[in-house]
């Protein structure tokens, strides 16, 4: 099953746990599972069925261009991380 | 494709638009000519914070030659949303607001009002016409300054964000960010040697010699046209149609040559203000930003507070890091203070870790990012205290490094694990490097080292490719040309057609020639924007295979394609041949890339240097310096080369002389190209440079980019060289002489 | 216009009139008013350099020349730096050496370097740096653009 990390701030709605292991075939049902078990977690992480500006999505160490639409394996790590653009 | 023998890739070809270089002929934005064209000039704010209570432009608006006068209001009311400037979502009226001043001015140079008239000096004179009746407020100037209880608030909108969620404190810290692993009071408890240590460092300039500028006519169809020096044309179009509430489509941008951006020419400043002036005269309206303009209206980099504390065992294996970081996001939010979190010991393996990021307001010029943004800062703070403990120890420097180095498989304190790195393999270079080794020769004479980290970024660029019935192929892309790219990106090409580097033709073409591109930052442009060729140049490979196939009489699947030779059993061809051919074999032939890569890989990079401290004046020279990075694969070495020594230069001079030096109510006092101190020919000596090739295996060449990982690590390998040379730990920048002075005399004390 | 004043003078060998107002300056002149826009605007207060042109052979930044003090003299641009269709040593010299990234600072720097080289055909480094050093680079370092010039130095003696 996937491991998703979650966000240092946001382990108070997980009751602070830094790891979840939760199903889902994309990021996007990843997410929704999560929901399932951290009601709120969802509103942190998406506005308006989009990722929240600023925030991008890491599959197994890789920034995906994808972010919702990206495949997760299931031994995959998931992590939320700041989207970088740089100068 | 063998990836040990190229044929263009890591050759040294000239560039492609180097007779238009060398000649004067390239046309950058401040020489584009235009019949009819106008001169915008731009007045600005003396204050660093205050309301407009009232502009009154009348008198600028009866001045002879003037044709007409802007302010805020004359921006279309657009509801507010976000906008991706380039560097990350902002909000639209934060984006409007920095182009002109509605309501409020947040720092001395905030854009007020602007006029269009027949001379630039007209215009001048005209603006200093008009009146504006300010309420001066009080102003804060540094991250604990405006952090404080009790602080001048900039934005009273403004409420503190964490992760997606709004606080409800007002204040002028717009968002805090955090990362924690592991279990920092027993990584800490575990030390046995433990440094902690504050550092302030002060806004620098990324110092482009070519300032900003723009023309803008918004012609008689409705299209609005621009020409501008810029890192980004998709962005400079989807930022000034947002503004002005157009179509992303009725605006066309075409990129002039670019004098320099390294981030800071990413926001958009003048254009909206040029179209808008163009709309109000129906006549073309060029804007040229001032040197003093620069300094005090456009992005600067971040000033910061920072904290970092490291405990380590006598083995030499670090067991705890903690970072608190403040940086100054300027007037608006946007502070590149999540990178440098991430950045901040993203060199490192350790497992206990815990990092405070804050990304404040103050009133400065809005900030922008400065080839790896946020990460020098950090590196500074980093590489000074790792250098410290590394002493207390006992250890060689590069050894305390080695063994704690990142490599594949460690985990960064942001979350993500690495996948291959070159971090190691810079650190092993540096040691074995001659200079490693070389004795000082002389008094007061020190050797620092450092070490630093940057993502890199993949974004999308897009690219066709045609091909001339003389073998050579036209390639169209969209990457503003500041460093070489179009060769690197037209040798890419080249290899995979198998026709030397000077048979492909690249251009670099407007908004409507070429599909979206990303911008020309992040270092991404060889790696990204390169792939769109590497695509583009395999999509002509398939239709010539078809091409060759046709003239054969034979299955396509049965021709094959080797360094620009297509062979089917006893046939072959060349490229060259079968180019003269393509009329008679079904027309012309157009290949196409667009990509939106992901494999991104990071580049590490690390310095050696040696410096003379002058005791009685505190003046630091450069004795000898040495720049190492992993490059992946260098396409092009001689800019690779160039990459890293301007890199290293940039960073020099922000970790010796480069400060806005400010007074109490926000005024720079240096905002000149005389005062604000950036190194010459005469400040340094030769840059050795070292290119590591650690393969990036995401990327069909191995790139990685190579543009921003080399600013990062100077400030501190200087400062630990002046603390090897005079005995003083430096915990500010820029490490001036007076600084270094007071540090010495404060030690003798 | 306001008071306008006639400027005759001789720019990269020929001979050019020109109207201006006597507050342009020389690297307003060439670039607005006779269109050589080689020669670029970095700071309009003589310190970067990238305004450079030769007045009577000597190097000067054009923005703190004023265009009418052009009357009677024989100025050198980036424009006349080739030799009709060959580069100068000098331009090939930068090319060869990836002595430029965004370029802006070249047009200076090669008219200055020419200066030096028309009356020191063998510079050491440190002259080299010395003569440079009112130019100014934010891309290179600096190091591509001295190795540069020691080339060209080099082939001119050869």
């Amino acid at each position: 099953m996937p491991t998703v990390y979650i966000p240092t701030l946001l382990q108070t709605v997980t009751g602070g746990k830094s790891s979840v292991q939760v199903d889902g075939a994309t990021v996007r049902q990843v997410i929704d599972n999560l929901e399932k078990f951290y009601p709120g977690i969802r509103e942190r992480l998406l506005d308006q069925g989009k990722l929240r500006p600023n925030i991008s999505v890491a599959v197994d160490g890789e920034v995906t261009p994808m972010g919702l639409l990206e495949a997760v394996g299931p031994q995959s790590e998931v992590h939320f991380v700041a989207a970088i653009k740089g100068g | 494709m063998n990836t040990e023998e190229y044929s263009v890739i890591g050759t040294r070809p000239v560039r492609h638009d180097g007779a238009d270089k060398v000649t004067g002929r390239a046309l950058y934005g401040a020489d584009f000519q235009m019949a009819g064209l106008l001169h915008g000039f731009i007045l600005r704010s003396p204050h660093a914070h205050a309301r407009i209570r009232r502009i009154d432009t009348r008198k600028a608006a009866a001045f002879p030659g003037v044709q007409a006068v802007l302010t805020a209001d004359d921006f279309p009311q657009v509801p507010e949303r976000l906008v991706d400037l380039g560097e990350g979502d902002t909000p639209l009226s934060y984006a409007r607001g920095n182009v002109l001043a509605q309501g409020k001015v947040l720092y001395r140079g905030h854009a007020v009002a602007a006029v269009a008239a027949s001379s630039i000096h007209v215009a001048e004179e005209a603006a200093g016409l008009i009146e504006v009746d300010y309420e001066v407020l009080p102003c804060a100037l540094t991250a604990p300054d405006a952090m404080r209880e009790g602080a001048p608030i900039l934005h009273e909108d403004l409420k503190t964000k964490e992760f997606g969620e709004q606080t409800s404190r007002v204040s002028n810290v717009a968002e805090h960010f955090r990362h924690a692993m592991g279990d920092i009071d027993a990584g800490f408890a575990e030390a046995e040697v433990t440094v902690e240590r504050e550092f302030n460092t002060a806004t620098v300039h990324q110092g482009y010699i070519e300032p900003h500028n723009a023309t803008a006519l918004w012609n008689n169809d409705g299209r609005i046209l621009v020409w501008c020096s810029t890192q980004g044309a998709f962005v400079v179009r989807d930022v000034t149609a947002c503004l002005l509430d157009v179509p992303v489509s009725r605006v066309k941008v075409t990129p002039m040559e670019i004098g320099g951006g390294f981030g800071g020419k990413i926001p958009v400043y003048l254009e909206p203000v040029a179209a808008l002036l163009s709309k109000k005269t129906g006549r073309p309206v060029k804007i040229v930003m001032s040197r003093k303009d620069v300094f005090e209206a456009s992005g600067p980099t971040p000033g910061s507070y920072i904290k970092v504390k490291i405990g380590a065992r006598k083995d030499g294996r670090i067991t705890a890091a903690q970072a608190y970081l403040a940086y100054e996001a300027g007037a608006y939010p946007g502070a590149m203070v999540a990178p440098g979190a991430m950045c901040v010991f993203a060199a490192y393996d350790i497992a206990n870790v815990v990092i405070d990021g804050f990304d404040v307001v103050v009133n400065k010029p809005s900030t922008a990012a400065y080839r790896a943004p946020g990460a020098t800062n950090a590196a500074f703070a980093t590489e000074s205290v790792v250098d410290e403990i590394a002493e207390k120890l006992g250890m060689d420097p590069l050894d305390f490094r080695l063994k704690n180095a990142a490599k594949q498989g460690t985990r960064r304190a942001d979350g993500p694990k690495y996948r291959r790195i070159g971090c190691i393999e810079v650190i092993e270079a540096m040691k074995k490097h001659p200079h490693y080794s070389a004795p000082l020769g002389g008094p007061n004479r020190g050797r620092g080292v450092a070490i630093g980290f940057w993502f890199n970024v993949g974004l999308p660029s897009s690219c066709t490719i045609s091909v001339n019935a003389d073998g050579t192929v036209n390639l169209v892309e969209g990457s503003t040309d500041i460093g070489g790219t179009r060769t690197s990106i037209a040798m890419q090409a080249a290899e995979v057609l198998g026709i030397p580097a000077e048979a492909v033709r690249p251009t670099v073409v407007d908004t409507d020639s070429v599909g979206f591109t990303a911008v020309t930052g992040g270092s991404r442009t060889t790696f990204a924007t390169g792939w769109a060729a590497y695509e583009a140049a395999h999509d002509v490979v398939r239709q010539l295979r078809d091409r060759a196939a046709k003239l054969w009489e034979v299955e396509a699947a049965s021709v094959t394609m080797d360094r620009g030779v297509f062979r089917a059993a006893d046939k072959s061809i060349t490229f060259q041949e079968l180019a003269a051919k393509l009329d008679q074999t079904g027309g012309p032939v157009v290949g196409r890339g667009a990509v939106n890569p992901r494999g991104v890989g990071g580049s590490f990079s690390g310095n050696i240097v040696d410096v003379e401290v002058d005791p009685e004046t505190g003046k630091v020279t450069i004795l000898r310096f040495t720049a190492v990075q992993d490059a992946g694969k260098a396409i092009h070495p001689s800019y690779v080369e160039g990459q890293m020594q301007g890199g290293s230069v940039q960073s020099i001079g922000w970790a010796l002389n480069e400060e806005y030096w400010m007074n109490g109510s926000g005024t720079m006092m240096n905002s000149s190209l005389l005062d604000y101190r950036m190194p010459t020919a005469l400040d340094l000596p030769m840059i050795d440079t070292v290119i590591v090739e650690v393969p990036n295996p995401g990327h069909p060449f191995g790139v990685r980019g190579v543009g921003e990982a080399n600013i990062v690590p100077p400030p501190g390998a200087i400062a630990n060289a002046i603390y090897h040379a005079a005995g003083v730990r430096m915990d500010r920048l820029p490490m001036n002489p007076p600084a270094i002075m007071e540090a010495i005399w404060k030690q003798r004390d | 216009m306001h008071n306008t004043v006639r400027v005759q003078t001789t720019i990269n060998g020929e001979a050019r009139e020109f109207l201006c107002e006597p507050r342009q300056s020389l690297l307003e002149c060439l670039r607005d008013v006779l269109g050589l826009t080689g020669t670029k605007e970095g700071c309009n207060d003589g310190n970067c350099g990238a305004c450079t042109v030769l007045m009577d052979d000597r190097v000067v930044t054009s923005c703190l020349v004023l265009g009418v003090e052009a009357q009677g003299a024989q100025i050198t641009t980036i424009e006349g730096i080739a030799r009709g269709s060959d580069l100068h040593p000098l331009q090939r010299a930068f090319l060869q050496n990836a002595a430029l990234q965004c370029g802006v600072c070249t047009p200076g720097f090669i008219v200055a370097a020419k200066a030096l080289l028309d009356r020191e055909p063998n510079p050491n480094e440190e002259q080299i740096r010395l003569w440079l050093a009112n130019n100014l680079c934010r891309c290179t370092g600096y190091d591509k653009i001295i190795r540069a010039v020691e080339q060209a130095a080099e082939e001119a003696r050869a």
